[in-house]
């Protein structure tokens, strides 16, 4: 990958803020803030604890019209961008047309729009639906209402692999700018928190049925017994870096140096899954060498076997304790398509401040042999990060960041 | 020096059409698919017609545990691969860490989706769904992800791999994006393509109620029409095409047939409306603009343009305008004609099938004719091919997509000149 893509913008919503600042103070505290779900009734639910975010009102971000016509999921995601595009300072209508595009990471569509209108189909099965019907659940609607929120007339998109799409999607963002786009809104938001979605992800049997938002989900831990499952997510502007530079842009986050996904095999197979394959491509693609990498960002499935899995295919490129990992999410849970781009955002301010969020609660299996940073954040010197993400069905997706000198 | 990306290996799956043999008789022919919906009573619908395959899994060797997994959709998609690698003879040197998976889809596995919720909510008398009631594979169908799981599972894949869910121009954006991590190096094959099969009551439903559909449920038969004056919505389809692609020089040294090279690719959004389109087309008109300039092609290098010709009158007009704008004069003597007047409109895969359309275009020196089209509707200016097939010399095709977002996205395929360098 070309040194070209740089992070200029960060949009951001999560359980633990809205917005670069309270997200980035809440994190390097490692304040919990995972709680019961509020947002339908989870009483017939095993799993009944969500990262939710409070107080998003999407009547004081988009207008009457725009809230009717999206899900929660989307209305985060226009949100998000906006404060991405703000971020940036980049003035759009500077940037050609048709070299302005949008990349966003999916795992379903917008499950609760999708839900309501599959309640409305009546017994006989000719249901009126709603005219946003066709569009408001498919899940290309974050990029399609994103482009023309935004008149981003160049390349749109729309990734799905589930936990680990966020990351293809900065990959992707990566091309295009090679390509010859200039700007691009990358990453991705997702809203799992209603009873058809939290139904779904439930089935897979990865969900912590845990009780007590503190223990619930504990990747790396001997107690790990699977996920909390939450919203949000990040979007960011995305430049060419010449471009970025020659216009004063005032913040560069990051670069996106390397990206590369692999797929598991095939289970059964016995061989070995594609994570650790997943980072070292990253990782070559960046022109790193693994003793470059400052910090890891864990994927952390938070069940034993996943665990050991991460932690083998990081042990196995940086050796025992050779890399600092964490995992701040363990505060806020898994965000579905949304939680790898928080990861990003979150690794991009460690660059920032040279400060390693902790992850919060855990106390790692010793023989996993992770320096997993727990406790309080560390201060450390960050200029070259790895951020990696999976997915049902076994995908595995890696992300380089590097600082910009 | 730079990767060419060659397809090496056709599956496809569509109305009419169960492979490419039959596939392209369809085509060739000018016989639709097209016809009253079978697969439930569409009495209640303002829409009662589209275009479904009569397809039973286990025919295909997929055993009853496999299909629902799977759902509608990923068997269509899987069945299309295992096609594609057996036409591409590649199988035995495959290389699982160096082969990816890209699929496209615009609805995912929406039927099964819908099935999973009236069970769990008790045939939607329950407010809620019902979460004791969720059956085993219910993520699968949640994720469309799923679709590049199973292809991998079915030819061996380990490499990059991804769905692409770019509403109608998935396919199309699918394709592209396999040729990119080939170019880049990140795979030498790549299993690419795409699958829908969202013919179901609650899609049905949801294209009512915008008026994006037909209504001539009289003629089912003859109820796609693009580009005709009686043209008023397009007629709902399914199905999946998928390819082998490889690297120019992975596929000599084994001497495959090499169908075609994927020359270029551009897309561009309208930016204007989610369901509307800018009459003027500019975007799509960029989108094949910038898809020339990278193929290197000039518009009068074009033999055969695939066009989307979904049969609304607005789309109909928007593609024609953009060609106008893209091709200058070329536009009104280069073939212009649209598949889904036989195969109907198959959503996120039916820029697979077309790219399947435009190749064997190309393979027989025909270009497929748009059916049904007796009038054209005003605007509709140019040289739609109409009912009946045309022998003709066919060396660079250009297949367009458009969807709902605003997405417009355009392809090159170019006769790949074996003495080249």
């Amino acid at each position: 990958m070309s040194a070209g893509a740089v992070i200029t913008g960060i949009g951001v919503l999560a359980p633990s803020g809205t917005g670069v600042k309270e997200f980035w103070d809440t994190t390097l505290i490692g304040k919990n803030m995972i709680g019961p779900v509020t947002r339908f009734d989870a009483s017939a639910h095993q799993a009944r604890l969500a990262g939710e975010i409070r107080g998003f009102d999407p009547a004081e971000h988009l207008p009457v019209r725009l809230v009717r016509q999206t899900d929660r999921m989307t209305q985060l995601a226009l949100a998000a961008a906006d404060q991405a595009l703000a971020d940036s300072g980049v003035r759009l209508e500077t940037v050609p047309a048709h070299q302005r595009g949008v990349v966003t990471a999916v795992a379903s569509g917008g499950s609760e729009f999708a839900q309501n209108e599959l309640r409305k189909m009546g017994g006989a099965g000719g249901g009126h639906l709603s005219a946003y019907a066709s569009f408001a659940w498919f899940p290309a609607v974050n990029s399609g209402q994103i482009s023309v929120r935004n008149d981003l007339r160049g390349p749109a998109g729309a990734l799905a692999g589930d936990h680990a799409a966020g990351l293809d999607a900065l990959g992707q963002a990566g091309r295009r700018i090679r390509g010859g786009a200039r700007l691009i809104v990358a990453g991705g938001v997702d809203a799992p928190v209603c009873s058809w979605a939290w139904a779904a992800h439930l089935s897979t049997g990865l969900l912590s049925t845990g009780r007590d938002p503190e223990r619930a989900y504990l990747p790396f831990d001997a107690a790990a017994r699977g996920h909390v499952l939450g919203e949000g997510g990040a979007l960011m502007t995305v430049e060419d870096e010449t471009a970025a530079r020659a216009r004063g842009a005032h913040t560069l986050y990051g670069r996106i140096a390397g990206h590369a996904s692999t797929l598991d095999p095939r289970p059964g197979s016995g061989r070995e899954p594609g994570l650790r394959r997943a980072a070292a491509l990253a990782l070559a693609d960046a022109g790193c060498r693994p003793a470059d990498v400052d910090v890891v960002f864990a994927d952390a499935a938070g069940t034993p076997r996943a665990d050991r899995e991460e932690a083998e295919a990081i042990t196995r490129l940086f050796g025992l304790r050779g890399v600092p990992v964490t995992a701040p999410k363990a505060a806020i849970g898994r965000l579905s398509s949304g939680g790898a781009p928080v990861d990003v955002v979150t690794a991009l301010l460690a660059m920032r401040d040279g400060r390693i969020p902790a992850t919060p609660q855990v106390e790692p299996v010793l023989t996993y042999g992770l320096d997993l940073v727990t406790g309080r954040s560390r201060t450390a010197s960050v200029r070259t990060a790895l951020v990696l993400a999976r997915g049902h069905g076994g995908f595995n997706a890696a992300l380089v960041l590097r600082a910009v000198d | 020096m730079a990767r060419r990306v060659v397809i090496t290996g056709v599956g496809v799956l569509a109305p009419g059409g169960l492979g490419v043999r039959d596939f392209w008789s369809l085509l060739s022919q000018g016989r639709t698919a097209t016809r009253r919906i079978t697969r439930f009573d569409p009495s209640p619908f303002r829409s009662q017609v589209a275009a479904e395959i009569d397809f039973v899994p286990a025919a295909h060797g997929l055993d009853p545990q496999e299909s629902e997994r799977m759902g509608r959709a990923a068997q269509f998609g899987v069945v299309a691969a295992r096609e594609a690698l057996a036409d591409s003879g590649v199988a035995q040197t495959l290389a699982p860490q160096r082969t990816g998976v890209v699929m496209g889809t615009a609805g995912g596995a929406v039927a099964g989706l819908d099935a999973a919720y009236r069970s769990m909510s008790d045939e939607r008398r329950l407010a809620d769904v019902d979460p004791a009631h969720a059956p085993p594979w219910l993520y699968d169908h949640f994720v469309p992800s799923s679709f590049a799981t199973e292809v991998a599972w079915a030819v061996g894949a380990e490499g990059p791999s991804a769905v692409i869910a770019n509403g109608c121009t998935a396919g199309i954006d699918a394709v592209a994006h396999a040729v990119e991590l080939i170019r880049e190096n990140s795979a030498d094959v790549m299993v690419a393509g795409a699958t829908d099969a969202p013919i179901t009551p609650v899609v049905m439903a949801a294209f009512d109620a915008v008026r994006a559909t037909t209504t001539h449920n009289d003629e089912p038969t003859t109820a796609s029409r693009p580009f005709d004056d009686s043209r008023d919505g397009f007629v709902l389809g399914e199905g999946a095409a998928v390819f082998v692609l490889e690297e120019l020089h992975h596929a000599r040294s084994r001497g495959a047939h090499v169908y075609a090279e994927v020359a270029g690719h551009a897309s561009r959004s309208n930016a204007f409306h989610m369901t509307g389109l800018h009459p003027e087309g500019r975007e799509l008109a960029e989108a094949v603009r910038a898809a020339l300039h990278e193929a290197r092609l000039d518009p009068r290098d074009l033999d055969y343009v695939n066009a989307h010709g979904s049969g609304t009158k607005l789309n109909d007009l928007h593609e024609t305008q953009a060609y106008k704008l893209a091709l200058g004069e070329h536009a009104h003597r280069v073939p212009v004609s649209s598949v889904k007047s036989m195969i109907g409109h198959a959503m996120g895969s039916v820029g697979a099938i077309e790219i399947a359309a435009s190749v064997l275009a190309m393979e027989h020196h025909v270009v497929p004719p748009t059916a049904n089209l007796h009038v054209p509707g005003p605007g509709c200016d140019l040289d739609y091919v109409p009912r009946v097939a045309r022998e003709q010399r066919t060396d660079a095709v250009l297949t367009v997509g458009s969807g709902f977002g605003g997405f417009q996205s355009a392809m090159v395929l170019t006769r790949h000149d074996r003495s080249a360098p």
